[in-house]
């Protein structure tokens, strides 16, 4: 068996060299294949991650309170809040509170709310959900509160956005299969033609009494090498790609949709373990698949 | 040691390749198989190899009824029986030693052993200065003494050579079928050689068996190739 292996591992590395020209050109397809599906990756990672931020930041509804609202009138809508089901909890956004906050998220613009004089942002409470789903009925209720301007709740515009995270992913999930199905069919026509060229030595090694398997060993080991080296070039690539992209855009994603991107670690560790694997069965399969006819007796 | 009882392959479109053949060869015979071209050599062999499967009858090899093989015991099967061809066979890019080495290495056997017998098998058939020498650089007859030192490397019970002087001179042809009666002669092994060399089986005085059509028509002791082509 360890013999079986040593002969596999061999072959397999001779003809990985041997056979230079068809090598580079299906190790340069998967390569971009790769490539093309982490780019794939990447999105469908951070679409879905902006949707779940941003159901998280919009799970809450803002209820503004007319300025003459009296401290009791609002503890007991706090109180009738806090018994609600839906409701997980309710904060009490003061004037000054809301200020600040805002003051913070204009960062180094934010003198330019010190000309305003008066404060003219309302208080307010912060209702967060415990459940989307009552967010409807939530916002009805508090719309019935007397003292309360205005309710601030972003269903259809989140229900939105999840509708086209679904798209988006659906999409990339569709193009990663189409590309791995495209991957092996271009492995298994390399290994063909190694397989075409080796014809004569299959069929010596078959007379002498190899089995099968002596055969197949060396040729799938070469075409999992393949996959092999073109998962770690298409990785590096990858991930200095999306390392550049978040130096660069980074700061305007979070401008824009108030959150990060995905840590490059994060999803550059993931990308290791998804291309490793796709590598290998990507050459092991488009091996196998070509070389079956060859071995039939 | 090979045995044929009653063994019938048609191809397809009724192409006759052997018809109730029955042939018993024992072991440690030498026996050349003659007949015109299209006869049912070729199908004999591929029969023996386990290449085609008989329509009816029994194929029993050393013993065994190989009739039935699963494609697993085929490889098993041809580890007992080495193989001779016209055309030698032998692969271009690897040398003499590699070549034969092959055999071996196709049964996992150990670098040492090998790089210990093969020098022995090609002193044996004459060849052991050409061990590092390429197919390309031999004449005929070498090429065919690197193929029958593949063959018997593993010391198969039957060694079958297909038509193994036809691309050979008389000279040539007559030490490549001495070195095969000196096999059978020495180490025991059973040979069957396929052939159209008039002379060679004239000279030979062994068991001739001709088949033509798809049958045996002649199965004669010390017989004579006994065709006029």
């Amino acid at each position: 068996m360890i013999k079986a292996l040593g002969h596999s591992f061999k072959q397999a590395f001779v003809q990985f060299f041997r056979n230079r020209g068809m090598t580079l050109a299906s190790l340069i397809s998967i390569t971009a294949m790769l490539i093309i599906l982490g780019m794939f990756f990447f999105i469908s990672v951070n679409v879905s991650f902006l949707t779940e931020s941003i159901k998280s930041q919009f799970d809450t509804i803002e209820v503004y309170l007319l300025d003459d609202t009296t401290s009791d009138q609002a503890k007991v809508m706090i109180e009738s809040l806090n018994a609600m089901d839906e409701v997980e909890s309710v904060q009490l956004i003061t004037k000054d509170m809301a200020m600040d906050e805002f003051k913070e998220r204009w960062g180094e613009n934010a003198y330019l709310l010190d000309g305003l004089g008066e404060n003219p942002l309302p208080n307010s409470l912060r209702i967060t959900l415990t459940d989307i789903e009552g967010g409807d009925m939530t916002a009805a209720i508090c719309r019935t509160f007397t003292g309360v301007e205005d309710v601030r709740y972003y269903k259809d515009e989140i229900d939105r956005i999840i509708k086209i995270s679904d798209t988006i992913q659906r999409g990339a999930l569709i193009v990663i299969a189409f590309l791995i199905v495209v991957s092996i069919v271009v492995v298994s026509n390399t290994i063909k033609i190694t397989v075409m060229s080796r014809r004569s030595e299959i069929e010596i090694m078959k007379y002498v009494g190899a089995t099968n398997w002596f055969i197949r060993g060396p040729m799938l080991l070469e075409g999992m090498i393949i996959g092999v080296v073109a998962a770690a070039c298409a990785l590096g690539i990858c991930a200095a790609l999306y390392i550049r992209f978040c130096e660069s855009f980074g700061e305007q994603v979070n401008v824009m949709f108030s959150t990060d991107l995905v840590e490059p670690h994060f999803l550059i560790v993931n990308l290791i373990a998804i291309f490793m694997s796709l590598g290998v069965s990507i050459g092991a399969v488009g091996s196998i698949i070509s070389m079956r006819r060859f071995l039939k007796a | 040691m090979i045995k044929f009882d009653d063994v019938t392959k048609i191809y397809d479109g009724n192409n006759v390749g052997l018809q109730n053949v029955s042939i018993d060869i024992g072991d440690g015979d030498f026996v050349f198989l003659v007949g015109p071209s299209g006869a049912g050599k070729t199908t004999f062999i591929k029969l023996i190899l386990k290449e085609l499967e008989p329509d009816s009858g029994h194929i029993y090899i050393n013993g065994r009824d190989c009739t039935r093989l699963s494609n697993r015991q085929i490889p098993m099967l041809r580890r007992y029986v080495g193989m001779v061809f016209q055309d030698f066979r032998l692969l271009p890019n690897k040398t003499v030693f590699e070549n034969v080495a092959l055999a071996m290495e196709v049964m996992h056997t150990t670098r040492r052993t090998i790089r210990r017998q093969v020098p022995q098998v090609l002193t044996m058939m004459g060849i052991a200065d050409k061990a590092d020498k390429f197919p390309s650089e031999l004449a005929g007859g070498e090429q065919q003494r690197v193929a029958i030192a593949r063959a018997i490397i593993n010391r198969p019970q039957i060694l079958i050579a297909d038509e193994p002087t036809g691309n050979l001179d008389p000279d040539t042809s007559w030490e490549i079928m001495n070195l095969l009666d000196d096999i059978n002669r020495h180490g025991g092994t059973t040979v069957v050689v396929v052939t159209h060399d008039k002379a060679v089986v004239d000279r030979m005085k062994k068991r001739v068996v001709a088949i033509d059509n798809g049958r045996v028509v002649r199965d004669s002791q010390e017989g004579e190739y006994g065709y006029d082509d």
